[in-house]
């Protein structure tokens, strides 16, 4: 057994939760340039420029990228060898306030869904997903999730008769009926199989993988760029105020289901399309 | 599309001469609020209570800033998705609101509002929060600081960068925008 502190695992957390909040993936900053020099539109050159500028600002001035620092999201992979001193749950939320406080971050968690308040004045809870896997090793992956982007994700039990087709026009439909509300250029991440639940996970954890990183099936990875194609056709542009760039990628992860069921579920994640990763 | 440098308060003069596609740099006082304030100042004025700030001529920016750090007025603070707004946006206009800045497109119901008592929508870049905090020289809350970052703010900005969306002729640069960059 590997013995891991809980407070070495707080530290990384506040560390991990500031730095993706003022850096941006540098992936996703080239994959922005790029689309910012093939973009028709004046207008939407000049968000594009904005956006490119603003990510200097932000990590010249350790400012958060955008004032929406989200809800704190969590991936912590535990190696099965690993022993904690304390409770790893906590461990990680005293982390994600300690980040949120120090690093002059905004709180955005209301603590009653209906109720809307109070404010939990730290950004605790965070969503944490864990994962045993072999080794001695730690995991932690923090991706804070913005609720404009947050807000045009769907779930959708398609039927089976649906098909492929079905399944393509879903997820087109998703981007393009959001328009500009999810903050475009966005990433399109999508969950297919699996059950209600399984699908959404998936289609959050898409939004990790890293530009131009295809789906390992061909059949897959055929589909995630004939749908990026259609998507960027489709006219809504940067900020939704019309273009040729309205997703950076489309990433599909897979899961075997239920012979009667197809289930679907698209992620939207704004082009501050923040992650940070470490391992303990 | 024309270019614009307008300071607050704005007349209708000021409104109806923008076009959708026009570039507007703001100078002057904008208030901020997001659903919960603007939930309250809907519900102020049916009570007939005078309101934290005046509505004539107004423009309110919707944002729920990143606190202030060491030295600077105000953290990030780019626009929040502003349809949020549209169910209590009508009252606002009807009692002399100008302006409004946010992301995303608005309903009808604020387009006729917009149309009738001579207003404009802003649209900023979302996720460009550092740099729209450059063009905030000053911010003080005003009302509501139990909101925390949805308190109503008096922003003092300058050369705020901003893209006329929607205008107060019904024009609505996201049908025409995506018409016009449409590949069937």
């Amino acid at each position: 057994m590997r013995k891991i502190s809980t407070e070495q695992v707080t530290e990384a957390v506040a560390k991990l939760c500031m730095d993706a909040n003022y850096y941006i993936p540098e992936d996703v900053r080239r994959r922005i340039e790029e689309m910012r020099d093939a973009e028709e539109s004046p207008v939407g050159k000049e968000i594009l420029r904005q956006i490119l500028e603003n990510q200097e600002i932000a990590a010249e001035e350790k400012m958060p990228l955008c004032q929406d620092t989200g809800f704190t999201v969590v991936y912590a992979e535990i190696g099965q060898e690993v022993h904690f001193d304390g409770d790893i749950k906590e461990a990680i939320s005293k982390g994600v306030a300690k980040g949120y406080t120090d690093g002059y971050l905004r709180k955005s968690i209301l603590i009653d869904p209906l109720k809307r308040s109070p404010n939990s004045g730290d950004n605790t809870p965070p969503v944490i997903w864990f994962d045993l896997v072999p080794g001695d090793k730690v995991k932690i992956t923090i991706a804070p999730k913005g609720g404009g982007s947050e807000n045009m994700s769907r779930t959708k039990m398609l039927r089976p008769s649906d098909g492929v087709e079905g399944f393509k026009n879903f997820v087109v439909q998703s981007v393009v009926e959001a328009g500009g509300n999810p903050c475009p250029p966005v990433i399109v991440g999508v969950g297919v199989g699996g059950t209600f639940d399984k699908c959404a996970f998936l289609a959050k954890k898409a939004l990790l993988r890293n530009i131009g990183e295809r789906n390992k099936d061909p059949f897959y990875a055929e589909i995630e760029e004939e749908l990026l194609e259609r998507i960027n056709k489709s006219g809504v542009g940067p900020m939704g105020l019309g273009g040729r760039t309205t997703a950076l990628e489309v990433f599909i992860e897979q899961y075997p289901l239920h012979i009667a069921t197809f289930p679907a579920a698209v992620n939207l994640n704004c082009h501050a399309a923040r992650h940070k990763e470490i391992v303990i | 599309m024309a270019e614009y440098k307008l300071t607050t308060p704005l007349s209708e003069d000021d409104v109806r001469k923008l076009r959708v596609g026009d570039a507007v740099f703001l100078s002057g006082v904008v208030y901020t609020a997001r659903d919960s304030a603007h939930k309250r100042l809907v519900e102020m004025l049916k009570r007939g209570e005078e309101l934290p700030f005046d509505l004539e001529g107004s423009v309110i920016y919707y944002v729920g800033p990143a606190p202030a750090p060491p030295g600077k007025p105000i953290g990030s603070a780019g626009p929040t998705t502003s349809y949020r707004m549209d169910a209590y946006s009508p009252t606002l206009i009807a009692n002399g609101q100008r302006g409004m800045i946010g992301k995303g497109a608005r309903g009808d119901e604020v387009v006729e509002a917009m149309k009738k008592y001579g207003a404009v929508y802003f649209a900023a870049t979302g996720g460009a929060a550092a740099l729209i905090a450059k063009s905030i020289k000053e911010a003080e809350v005003i009302a509501f600081p139990e909101l925390m970052s949805e308190a109503v703010r008096k922003l003092v900005v300058e050369d705020f960068p901003v893209i006329v969306a929607q205008d107060s002729y019904g024009g609505n640069m996201f049908k025409e925008g995506i018409e016009k960059y449409k590949i069937d």
